[in-house]
């Protein structure tokens, strides 16, 4: 393709292209955002906003927020070149979200469930207290509701200007998918480009599976410690999704374009639906009625419909998770 | 005696300075009076006064740097010295039947005063060669792998488990990514708040992010006065936000990882006192002191049924930094 040999993005007018971090070719804005930010060249999976996560991973009109008022307060006075407090403000002004996670209940594929998204944007997808609080609530969602949760990871670690309390939201996590687990809820963790530190070493790690997009960087300590640590060069393509592959950490690598049909599928097999059909892509569905279910805590765990509501069947999960 | 001074100022206790300079003055009358056979105890005496009250002004103020500091002194008591001096019995268990024996934690069977308990600890060594054995308390996966191992056994032969935390942080290397440190330290997290068996943490020096989480799901916590936990080293945080490594005094302040910090935000349960200034100058003071926190809360933990106990401790976890809640309820968007 022609266009892939313009190399200086100052030749290009005004953000229409956008050149691959990896690959280093030049991809047009429209396209490259409509295949989901993956390179259409080299494959290379970019970091993809929060929202757009939810587009890609929810079905259409199905996502309800939940906890989006939670907001975080800078309790310890935390100052480096400027105020935590201030950076709050102006990361919210900037990204239009009240913190690093957005959480809410949706369908896939017509199943429902809850979905968590880390939104990288928003002080490096950092996890601090709210974006603790949203993981365990999503997760005590899920519970409640009886229905499977999918947490996507995309983040540096724990929060620093948040100090130990950041700290403190990696018990908080897996105190609930303890519970969660205990009950025999299911959870699935996408692990995206970038998931290091606090949330590798909590809530990412501790799902039921764990699936990672190519490429990914995924690790407990960033690369560049390590190598300080180290001295030395580190291998090529360490702490890549690959690595772990093959290194037996992670269950599945899954490309971007086939997330959402994997995901369903996934989650037909731990709520007993046809597998097959979950994979295709069903009618579009009904914008979302909005009551929450109630009656769905008060069914019996691990039962679902007979009837099987299949993505195609038009039917949503009589648990009423879709609210 | 004047061994240790000279270590301490080379550990980097400028602060301790005027004391030690003190002590050596003490030191010299004390020889003086001893050879000219003069009657110098009123002047002693005097300056011992001097220097109880100012170890106490410094030791009172302390800058949370400074405490890191004494959080890291090579004499300060260790795990190996509470094995030592506090139990009736220990009995090591080696290994996590997987890939290895990691010496940066120590994990074995103890008995005191009549309790059996399991004992998990990050262990540093003291001499150099012990040091680089024990990774600093740098643990890799094989060593949070061990200790989950042996909390089992605990739960198993429903005995409580204590644990000490001790460490820079987990071990940022090769091996320990490839063998899924992230994994195995939040596997332990979310494992701990199953056991069902008494928990009780102990943060003795450096409570590490992750690395001293891995073993720290308590029912109760304890810190030791100077000791310090934090979500990453202040060199660590200097090195990211003010991108200068010299800046860790200004990032230990702004982290609020000192005991009294901790306990002020609820995360821990209790601050133990250290003697007057710092573990270090009274190992033995020190590991009395915490073994009467651990006898009292072993017996008070041990009232407690099991499923008290384990909502207890969710709880405490789950409730720790809850943040503010917005205008509306729950639902934005459709509701």
């Amino acid at each position: 393709m022609a266009w892939t040999r313009f190399t200086k993005k100052k030749d290009m007018p005004g953000g229409l292209w956008i050149k691959c971090e990896s690959c280093g070719s030049m991809l047009f804005r429209k396209e490259f955002e409509s295949r989901h930010r993956v390179c259409a060249s080299c494959g290379y999976h970019f970091t993809l906003p929060g929202r757009e996560r939810v587009e890609l991973t929810a079905d259409e009109g199905s996502f309800v927020e939940l906890f989006a008022d939670l907001v975080a307060e800078d309790r310890l006075g935390f100052v480096d070149k400027v105020p935590y407090a201030e950076k709050l403000t102006q990361t919210r002004e900037k990204t239009g979200e009240a913190d690093a996670m957005i959480v809410g209940t949706c369908t896939v594929h017509g199943i429902p469930c809850v979905l968590g998204v880390m939104n990288f944007a928003f002080l490096g997808g950092s996890m601090g207290m709210v974006v603790g609080e949203k993981v365990a609530r999503a997760v005590e969602t899920a519970l409640e509701r009886k229905i499977p949760v999918i947490l996507v990871a995309c983040s540096g670690g724990a929060r620093m200007h948040e100090g130990a309390i950041s700290l403190m939201q990696m018990a908080k996590t897996c105190a609930t998918l303890a519970k969660l687990q205990a009950a025999g809820g299911f959870s699935i963790s996408v692990m995206t480009h970038p998931t290091t530190g606090g949330v590798t070493a909590s809530f990412a790690s501790v799902c039921d599976l764990l699936i990672a997009e190519p490429g990914a960087l995924i690790g407990f300590a960033g690369p560049r410690v390590i190598a300080t640590t180290i001295k030395k060069e580190l291998p090529k393509g360490f702490q890549r999704a690959e690595f772990l592959l093959e290194k037996g950490q992670i269950d599945r690598i899954v490309p971007r374009d086939q997330l959402r049909a994997e995901l369903a599928k996934l989650m037909a097999y731990a709520t007993g639906r046809d597998v097959v059909a979950a994979a295709q892509t069903p009618p579009k569905a009904e914008p979302s009625p909005s009551a929450p279910g109630k009656d769905a805590g008060k069914k019996k765990k691990g039962k679902r419909d007979k009837a099987e509501p299949g993505p195609g069947d038009g039917k949503r999960g009589a648990d009423g998770a879709e609210a | 005696m004047s061994e240790t001074k000279s270590s301490e100022l080379q550990n980097g206790l400028l602060f301790e300075r005027p004391l030690l300079e003190m002590e050596q003055k003490i030191e010299e009358l004390r020889r003086l009076a001893q050879n000219t056979h003069l009657d110098l105890s009123g002047e002693i005496k005097a300056l011992e006064a001097r220097l109880r009250s100012q170890t106490a002004e410094v030791y009172a103020g302390l800058t949370p740097w400074e405490k890191v500091i004494v959080a890291r002194h090579a004499e300060r008591p260790m795990t190996s010295d509470y094995i030592a001096m506090m139990l009736d019995d220990f009995t090591e268990l080696h290994g996590d039947r997987l890939y290895g024996d990691d010496r940066a934690i120590v994990t074995g069977l103890a008995q005191m005063g009549g309790v059996r308990f399991m004992l998990i600890g990050h262990r540093k060594g003291k001499s150099v060669k012990d040091r680089l054995a024990c990774n600093f308390g740098c643990a890799h996966p094989e060593g949070y792998r061990k200790a989950l191992l042996k909390m089992r056994l605990a739960e198993k032969l429903r005995i409580p488990i204590v644990t000490f935390i001790n460490t820079p942080g987990a071990y940022p290397g090769i091996g320990a990514e490839e063998r899924g440190q992230a994994g195995a330290i939040a596997t332990n997290i979310l494992a701990m708040f199953g056991l069902r068996v008494p928990i009780i943490s102990i943060v003795i020096g450096e409570g590490g992010s992750g690395g001293a989480l891995g073993i720290g799901i308590g029912d109760r916590v304890g810190i030791l006065e100077h000791a310090y936990y934090s979500v990453i080293t202040p060199e660590g945080c200097a090195a990211i936000l003010w991108k200068a490594g010299d800046k860790a005094a200004e990032a230990a302040a702004a982290l609020k990882l000192t005991s009294a910090d901790l306990r002020k935000h609820g995360l821990v349960d209790d601050v133990i006192e250290e003697p007057l200034g710092g573990a270090h100058r009274d190992v033995r003071g020190t590991v009395e002191r915490v073994k009467a926190r651990i006898s009292s809360w072993l017996s008070e933990l041990a009232e407690l049924p099991i499923e008290t106990l384990l909502e207890q401790r969710h709880h405490k976890f789950r409730s720790m930094g809850l943040p503010a809640e917005g205008v509306t309820e729950t639902a934005v968007g459709v509701s």
